[in-house]
C-alpha cells in the first residue's frame, strides 16, 4: 500500500527476529509474504541469560508463521561483529501478552 | 483507514513504540501500513542496559499485532483535527 513497508529490501540481509515468545532468531531473510510469515536460512538462536554469556543455538533453515512474529530487525553486521556476547548478560525476553 | 492516514502524516517524526512485551523502541518512523505494522530508522531501545536485545539492530520492522503504545511528537498531534475525524468516523462517514 505505501511505499517500502514490506520486507523486500531486507531480502538476502541477516534480520534478528524477535519472537512472541521472547526468542531471538537470527538469520538471513529468504522469504516473506503479507502475514509476515518468514523463510530464515542459515539461522541460529540467540539464547539469553543472567548466569552466563549468549548462547548461539544453530536452528539451520526455518519458516517462522506471522502470528508468533513480534519485530524484524536489520542486523549491522559491523555492530555485531563488535558485539561480544560472550559477556552479554541479560534477562531472556518477556513474551508478548495480547 | 483514518489511523493508517493518521501515522501516514507522521512520517519522518520521532516516535517511541512500546510493544507487548515491554520493550520500548525509539527511532524516526519510516513507513506505515494499513495492518499498522510500522517501520522504524535509527533505532535504539530506551532501557540498553535491561534489553541489550537489539544492539546490533539499526532499522527494524515492528509487527501491528505487538504493538501496545505509540508515543508521539506533542507537536505531530493535531487534537482538534483529530477529534472531529475521530466522530465522524463513529457516526459512521
Amino acid at each position: 500500500m505505501s511505499i517500502g513497508t514490506g520486507l523486500e529490501s531486507l531480502v538476502d540481509q541477516t534480520i534478528s527476529i524477535i519472537t512472541n515468545d521472547g526468542r531471538n532468531i537470527v538469520g538471513v531473510l529468504k522469504g516473506f509474504d503479507q502475514a509476515t510469515n518468514i523463510i530464515l536460512d542459515e539461522s541460529h538462536e540467540r539464547v539469553y541469560s543472567t548466569k552466563e554469556g549468549v548462547q548461539q543455538l544453530v536452528l539451520g533453515l526455518y519458516i517462522i508463521r506471522g502470528d508468533n512474529i513480534g519485530v524484524v530487525g536489520e542486523l549491522d553486521e559491523e555492530l555485531d561483529a563488535h558485539l561480544d556476547l560472550s559477556s552479554l548478560r541479560a534477562h531472556p525476553l518477556k513474551p508478548v501478552i495480547h | 483507514m483514518l489511523f493508517f492516514s493518521y501515522f501516514k502524516d507522521l512520517v519522518g517524526k520521532e516516535v517511541t513504540v512500546e510493544l507487548k512485551n515491554d520493550l520500548a523502541i525509539r527511532g524516526t518512523l519510516h513507513s506505515v501500513d494499513q495492518y499498522l505494522n510500522i517501520k522504524l530508522e535509527n533505532t535504539r531501545v530506551v532501557d540498553q542496559d535491561k534489553y541489550p536485545h537489539m544492539l546490533s539492530v539499526r532499522n527494524c520492522f515492528i509487527r501491528g499485532s505487538v504493538v501496545r503504545y505509540v508515543q508521539l511528537p506533542p507537536e505531530g498531534v493535531d487534537v482538534d483535527l483529530l477529534h472531529d475525524a475521530t466522530r465522524r468516523e463513529a457516526r459512521g462517514g
